[in-house]
């Protein structure tokens, strides 16, 4: 097995087996799309004009939940210091717990979507649409989240700034997912609003890795 | 490159610094003063009428906010690529300056709204943006604030200004998108008159020397804290 | 395979402190260094130094390896057998999976013989939260054989460990000079092989 898939399995395995990984996510993700129906009450018209953004900023928040520990436990136990002595460069390892995030949250997340839709009486063309937009979005939501992580790695308490930092960063994620849910409740195409996503994961799958690097290496030096 | 390194080190800054300051001081008093006093001389707007005076406060604010993040950004590519720790001190000194400049931009801009919305918030473009401006320099501030370990702290502050300086434009982007896609209401921005343009290019004038005047000011108390605390570091053995 | 590793007026500094100056030493092929100094010395500031993860605030680190000299750290990097302080375990992790993972992120099939060599062939399916401390010292060790790695880099390799497992310490220490590797330990107790020693 590769060294990449081999942290890749390794980072799956572990967030499957502390704090029953995605679990975690998932719930919180359904609780929050619970929550809102309470907070604004019934009215399934309005609900399926909100479904989008809503869920789509739920998934955002879920996706956060376990991001602070994207390099903070390797560093904590001194596994980073081997990792990075491993012959697989830090860029790549970056890439790697990108991945593995996404395969545990994100993918999750995505998948369960339709479900929450249907809660909130979202027309089936634009939970297709929700759907897609999730699935090429969330990757977006690891590899910018993973920059904030390595930032915050040696923080006993980053897991309260992480959010401030990437949220900010992760804002035209959330406008062209939800906005591309919200033209196909309008009967328009939402193939730019998904291009103009897809074009942002993929700018931030492939600078991330090595903003993360730089700053995982910045933290070893210490 | 040699040149700027030469005033980059900080007994030279302290010395380059204290001579340039009085004279941006002046400067930004009376460019000020004098973009105020024509601002307010000015006859009411057609379409605004007094509100228009909002504008020389405004959009000289935005301004400002956004040059100063450009400031940090190529303080922080000094830094990582030169590794010049008065690049350091000098973005981390501009960050609070950014963020009230930010503030005031919105506060100004919801003042000005409140007579042509209705209200003092609406989800214009350039507000929102704004909005998301301001926590990005929050967010870089608190970074700073959280890692204990000086150099430590510089670097991760400096990768992530250098992030925002990527995403800020692409943000920016997502906003007016976003703001199209839903029709909001903007801030109806035509030609601008030449009565009102001088007074807003002096107004321009004295955010930027205003801005350059308190950087320089906050770059020297840091200078001279670290001094102090390398002093009593000393005295204390 | 590295012939010797030379550093040159080396200075390591934290923060505005200096903790140590001019320093300079080399190792050859099959020999040891034992680093001994008083806690805070710089210890293992050296050694994450050697292994480039802390930049020399002056000074530079050789590898000559073959015909070629560099002082490339991510290079060094590559024939570095690392133990540290820190276990780098994961308490959710068997000893078995996490032998396996670090054998093969160092791109090395994970071969059983070498768990059995350190005495936890026994230990092999129990979850490492239930390890004691020396037997995850001793995992440390499996990992570091694993490596194959010419240049190992040992903070304290005999802490935490009873009379048998010093003795194994001394036994691998001893087997991988004799195959021409490198050793820099950083340690407070003697390496009891014929080796030199640096104060800090």
């Amino acid at each position: 097995m590769s060294p990449f898939a081999t942290l890749l399995l390794r980072d799956i395995k572990l967030a499957a087996r502390s704090g029953g990984g995605a679990a975690l996510a998932l719930s919180f993700f359904a609780l929050v799309a619970t929550l809102v129906p309470l907070g604004v009450g019934p009215d399934l018209r309005l609900l399926a004009r909100m479904a989008g953004g809503i869920l789509w900023v739920a998934a955002v928040l879920a996706a956060l939940l376990s991001l602070d520990r994207l390099f903070q436990g390797d560093f904590e136990d001194g596994s980073l210091d081997m990792i990075a002595l491993s012959p697989l460069p830090l860029e790549l390892t970056a890439l790697a717990k990108i991945a593995a995030h996404w395969l545990s949250t994100g993918l999750p997340l995505t998948l369960l979507s339709p479900l929450l839709a249907l809660l909130f009486n979202l027309a089936p063309p634009a939970t297709l649409i929700l759907f897609v937009s999730l699935l090429i979005g969330t990757p977006a939501v690891s590899a910018v989240g993973a920059i904030g992580a390595s930032l915050t790695l040696s923080l006993k308490r980053g897991g309260l700034l992480l959010p401030l930092i990437i949220l900010p960063l992760l804002s035209p994620v959330v406008i062209f997912g939800a906005g591309a849910v919200a033209l196909s409740l309008d009967g328009l195409a939402s193939v730019n609003a998904l291009g103009l996503l897809a074009a942002f994961s993929f700018a931030a799958l492939l600078l991330s890795p090595f903003a993360a690097a730089a700053s995982v290496r910045l933290n070893l030096g210490s | 490159m040699q040149f700027l390194f030469r005033y980059a080190n900080p007994h030279n800054f302290m010395r380059l610094s204290g001579v340039v300051l009085p004279f941006t001081a002046i400067g930004t008093l009376l460019c000020l003063g004098i973009g105020l006093y024509l601002g307010f001389s000015a006859p009411p707007d057609y379409q605004q009428g007094r509100t228009v005076l909002m504008m020389f406060i405004h959009v000289p604010a935005a301004t400002t906010a956004m040059n100063v993040y450009g400031a940090i950004a190529v303080c922080s590519l000094l830094s990582l690529v030169w590794r010049h720790p008065l690049s350091d001190t000098a973005a981390r000194a501009a960050a609070p300056l950014g963020a009230l400049f930010t503030l005031l931009g919105l506060i100004t801009g919801s003042l000005w709204g409140k007579p042509m919305w209705g209200t003092y918030w609406v989800w214009d473009a350039r507000l929102t943006s704004f909005l998301l401006l301001l926590f990005i320099y929050l967010g870089y501030i608190a970074l700073w604030n959280a890692i204990e370990d000086e150099v430590r702290a510089a670097r991760a502050a400096a990768i992530l200004a250098l992030i925002g300086a990527v995403n800020i434009p692409i943000i920016y982007f997502s906003v007016e998108w976003w703001n199209t896609l839903h029709q909001g209401e903007g801030i109806v921005s035509g030609g601008t008159a030449p009565v009102f343009l001088k007074p807003l290019l002096l107004m321009m004038g004295g955010y930027f020397l205003l801005f350059l005047t308190l950087w320089m000011v906050r770059i020297r108390t840091a200078i001279l804290e670290r001094r102090a605390r390398n002093l009593m570091q000393a005295g204390a053995r | 395979m590295i012939s010797s590793l030379t550093a040159e007026n080396l200075a390591c500094a934290r923060g505005d402190k200096r903790l140590f100056d001019g320093l300079n030493f080399r190792v050859m092929a099959g020999q040891a260094l034992a680093v001994e100094g008083a806690n805070g010395a710089g210890k293992t500031s050296l050694l994450r130094m050697i292994a480039g993860f802390l930049a020399p605030a002056a000074g530079r680190i050789l590898v000559k390896a073959a015909s070629n000299e560099s002082d490339d750290a991510e290079e060094r990097g590559k024939s570095i057998g690392w133990l540290g302080h820190q276990d780098g375990l994961k308490p959710q992790l068997s000893v078995r999976e996490q032998f396996d993972f670090f054998a093969n992120l160092y791109g090395r099939k994970a071969d059983s013989a070498v768990l059995e060599q350190v005495g936890l062939a026994r230990q092999a399916d129990l979850p490492c939260r239930y390890l004691s401390a020396g037997q995850k010292r001793r995992l440390g060790l499996a990992r570091l054989l694993a490596s194959q790695r010419p240049l190992w880099l040992l903070d304290e390799p005999f802490a935490a460990l009873d009379t048998s497992g010093q003795q194994l310490v001394g036994q691998l220490m001893a087997r991988h000079c004799g195959a021409g590797g490198i050793i820099i330990a950083a340690t407070h107790e003697p390496l009891g092989l014929g080796n030199e020693s640096l104060k800090l």
